[in-house]
């Protein structure tokens, strides 16, 4: 070639859009090869998928197992010991579902709120000046986080739970509580007319809060003058409700649990199960948290809280207006993922009983239906969708907190 | 100033010896500033003593003081006011390592934990000669050896059915195996995430997040109930290789995403010179960026282990016997040492021994973390 043809420089790629092409040549094409490979996987993967579902059809016809979504609108025909929405044995698979998924979200939630409160605390005491607070913080944190949380459920539940007395020994707690080993029973608060005033109220106070913090916001940026906005909203927020609650005559009465020979009558119980549950997941998510808090704080550099003083703000100013907002933004993204965490974590309420998505449907719906596919299925799809979500609120609120860059 | 008026002074008459500067060192002026530099200071330390002294307190007391320590069954732990019952683990022990792996070959259990302690060893302690050759050993041969060694029925060796496996033993292998499994998928799974073909690319996409998304148990759940249904009819897996894949899988997501932050740290420079040399796709990222992005992430291959070793209690709750598990067993269903300090007594036992383990390992990311930070500087 070299001897009958002129030596021409050509740029690399020219190569690949050499109209004259062989079979040979397109090996050597990237692109011709990024598409080979493609299709290989797609047909791969469309092979496994029609194997799969042609083994799994044979397999459930051999089985006798129906399949499809039918089964959601059958009697379930057994009972379930928290239900937040109505539900009876004669309720059907469907209504299981719900029942399940609302144990789920209202651990989830108290979860959340309880171990955000919790690492906080822990996270700011890690970097606390006592070196004595300090360090128990550091213990805290270093024994949780090398235990697996299943572990802490079952020392919570069986250890220390199930070793309480019996309902006619309850241990009684301030406020008129009981703790037993069927739970703890609290008085149960009974709504009376004029309620109503009340959750006014407090919508009332929020939404004043917020006009005043906008009112306060515009009268410093135009006069410099500061006015106490977070207090005065706080005082709306929480004065106005207490206001109307004595207004409407306290419209709540308290239904006192009182103890029998066998049983507590009254109150309202919380079952072990929910409190071994929310204790174990909120101590063990705390102690990553409060790890996340620690790093965000320590990630502000120095030189912010030095400048924030040399301007004359106080130390509650510093901290409230340029170190936490600075560290919210390293701290978010990991936070969310504790909080996933968290709420995938509480399908290890499994293992103890506590009526949550994962025991009651992957359990003893599948059980019951032997339609293992379809209620899988739906538990992974339940779980995905409350990533997705919890990711797009954070992203949105993490997207506010983002840094503005000009 | 203050230098000038010294100056006067010792020009005149013979200087008056001057108090030295408030201790700045000691241990009076480190209680000082560490403990009571304010009030709000002085009682929290009164409370962290407080809090220190009651937590401590109550756990030399059940864990020493009111402790059993001998004893043939449950009744020697049920007296009055009784605390840990230390012969409950004593002579749980060997079920704790071992399972119901038979007694006459946990030889060959033991002789897997020394081969496997010896390689990480030496792949883990910097220093050691030929540390290749050594990972090439902990990630082909041992596995070989130990499958034999643990299963039996090649060379003469009692077939030992994994039914029979448990405790220590089970939480090694699920964690080990679950590990070493995933690495080719996540490291399969994190390039294909940052490849330029779109198929591969949202494959990788789409398995990561589906996997990170839902919780280990419904996985482990799919891997023992659903998994049997896929395969052809007559082909049975067994119960622990089913947790073991379902561990597999759910690992390798998460491990992919570790991998991917390595790779995104390798500067574009690398890739580009790579291609400039003519490497191929597969030399290139074997040669080249792999091995710069596996050594920036293996404090974060280390904790995701660590993740790991937690995560393989879970097993239980299919049906297999990992430590956890079969402390759980020992404490709900032998009667024999029925006592109410038995169940904590199990927990903290099995707590401590997962501790141990976690704490060792979230040490020597740290201790790697450093090092190698220690060597970018220079």
């Amino acid at each position: 070639m070299m001897g009958r043809e002129p030596v021409t420089f050509k740029a690399p790629g020219a190569d690949v859009s050499h109209p004259r092409r062989s079979p040979i040549d397109l090996i050597y094409d990237p692109k011709a090869r990024g598409i080979f490979l493609q299709v290989l996987l797609v047909v791969a993967l469309i092979a496994l998928g029609v194997e799969i579902v042609s083994n799994a059809i044979t397999n459930l016809q051999k089985q006798n197992i129906a399949s499809g979504f039918g089964f959601l609108d059958r009697i379930a025909g057994f009972d379930i010991s928290q239900t937040l929405i109505d539900y009876t044995n004669t309720s059907t698979y469907g209504r299981a579902f719900w029942v399940g998924l609302t144990n789920t979200l209202l651990v989830a939630g108290i979860g959340i709120v309880a171990s955000t409160v919790i690492g906080f605390i822990v996270g700011i005491a890690r970097l606390s000046s006592n070196w004595l607070i300090a360090r128990l913080a550091g213990v805290y944190v270093e024994v949780v986080r090398n235990i697996p949380p299943l572990l802490m459920l079952f020392a919570i539940y069986f250890a220390v739970l199930k070793t309480l007395p019996l309902p006619r020994d309850s241990i009684a707690l301030p406020l008129s509580s009981y703790l037993n080993v069927r739970g703890l029973t609290v008085p149960k608060p009974i709504w009376q007319d004029g309620i109503g005033l009340v959750g006014a109220a407090f919508i009332a106070g929020c939404v004043a809060a917020i006009v005043l913090g906008a009112w306060a916001r515009r009268r410093r940026i135009a006069t410099g003058r500061i006015f106490p906005s977070v207090w005065a909203g706080l005082a709306l927020i929480i004065g106005l409700p207490v206001l109307a609650f004595f207004l409407a005559g306290s419209p709540v009465t308290f239904n006192a649990p009182t103890v029998g020979r066998f049983n507590i009558t009254g109150g309202l119980t919380l079952l072990p199960e929910l409190v071994a549950l929310l204790v174990g997941l909120s101590l063990y998510t705390a102690a990553f948290i409060a790890e996340i808090v620690r790093a965000g704080i320590a990630g502000v550099p120095k030189g912010q809280k030095e400048a924030a003083f040399a301007l004359g703000l106080s130390q509650g100013q510093v901290m409230r207006l340029v170190v936490i907002p600075q560290a919210m933004r390293i701290i978010i993204p990991p936070l969310t993922n504790q909080y996933l965490n968290l709420t995938k974590n509480s399908s290890l309420a499994v293992a103890i009983g506590y009526p949550d998505l994962v025991h009651v449907f992957a359990g003893t719906v599948l059980n019951q239906t032997n339609q293992a596919i379809e209620v899988i299925l739906i538990t992974m799809g339940v779980y995905l969708l409350i990533s997705l979500v919890t990711s797009l609120l954070m992203n949105w609120f993490n997207a506010r907190m983002a840094l503005v860059e000009r | 100033m203050g230098a000038g008026g010294d100056m006067e002074q010792a020009g005149g008459k013979r200087a008056t010896p001057m108090r030295p500067p408030p201790a700045g060192a000691g241990p009076i002026a480190w209680v000082k500033t560490n403990l009571f530099s304010s009030p709000l200071n002085a009682a929290l330390t009164v409370l962290g003593l407080w809090v220190a002294w009651i937590v401590v307190h109550a756990l030399v007391d059940w864990a020493f003081v009111r402790a059993v320590y001998v004893g043939a069954d449950g009744s020697a732990c049920t007296k009055e006011g009784a605390g840990a019952c230390w012969p409950f683990i004593t002579a749980k022990l060997d079920q704790f390592i071992y399972g119901r792996y038979p007694d006459a070959e946990r030889w060959r259990a033991n002789l897997t934990f020394a081969l496997f302690a010896l390689g990480l060893a030496g792949v883990m302690i910097p220093g050691v000669p030929r540390k290749g050759w050594i990972a090439a050993f902990l990630l082909i041969v041992f596995p070989v050896i130990a499958y034999y060694l643990l299963t039996g029925g090649v060379f003469g060796l009692a077939t030992v059915e994994t039914e029979r496996w448990g405790g220590l033993l089970v939480t090694l292998v699920v964690a080990v195996v679950g590990i070493v499994a995933s690495f080719p998928i996540a490291v399969a799974l994190a390039l294909g995430r940052r490849s330029r073909l779109p198929f591969v690319r949202y494959a990788s996409i789409g398995f990561i997040e589906f996997v990170r998304g839902v919780p280990l148990i419904t996985m482990l759940f799919m891997a023992s109930v659903m998994l049997p249904l896929f395969l052809p009819d007559g082909v049975t897996f067994d119960k622990l290789l089913r947790a073991l894949i379902g561990v597999a899988l759910f690992e390798g997501a998460y491990l992919a995403e570790v991998i991917r932050g390595g790779l995104q740290a390798i500067p574009r420079g690398q890739y580009e010179a790579a291609d400039a040399l003519g490497l191929s796709y597969p030399q290139k990222m074997g040669l080249i960026v792999l091995p710069q992005a596996l050594k920036l992430v293996i404090p974060g291959i280390v904790n995701s282990f660590i993740a790991l070793f937690k995560d393989t209690s879970l097993v239980l709750i299919i049906g297999l016997f990992d430590l956890l598990g079969i402390v759980q067993q020992a404490i709900s269903s032998d009667a024999k040492w029925f006592s109410p300090s038995t169940p904590l007594t199990g927990y903290v036992f099995a707590g401590f021994v997962f501790w141990i383990f976690c704490f060792g390992m979230s040490r020597y990311a740290q201790w790697i973390e450093r090092r190698l930070s220690g060597t970018d500087r220079r």
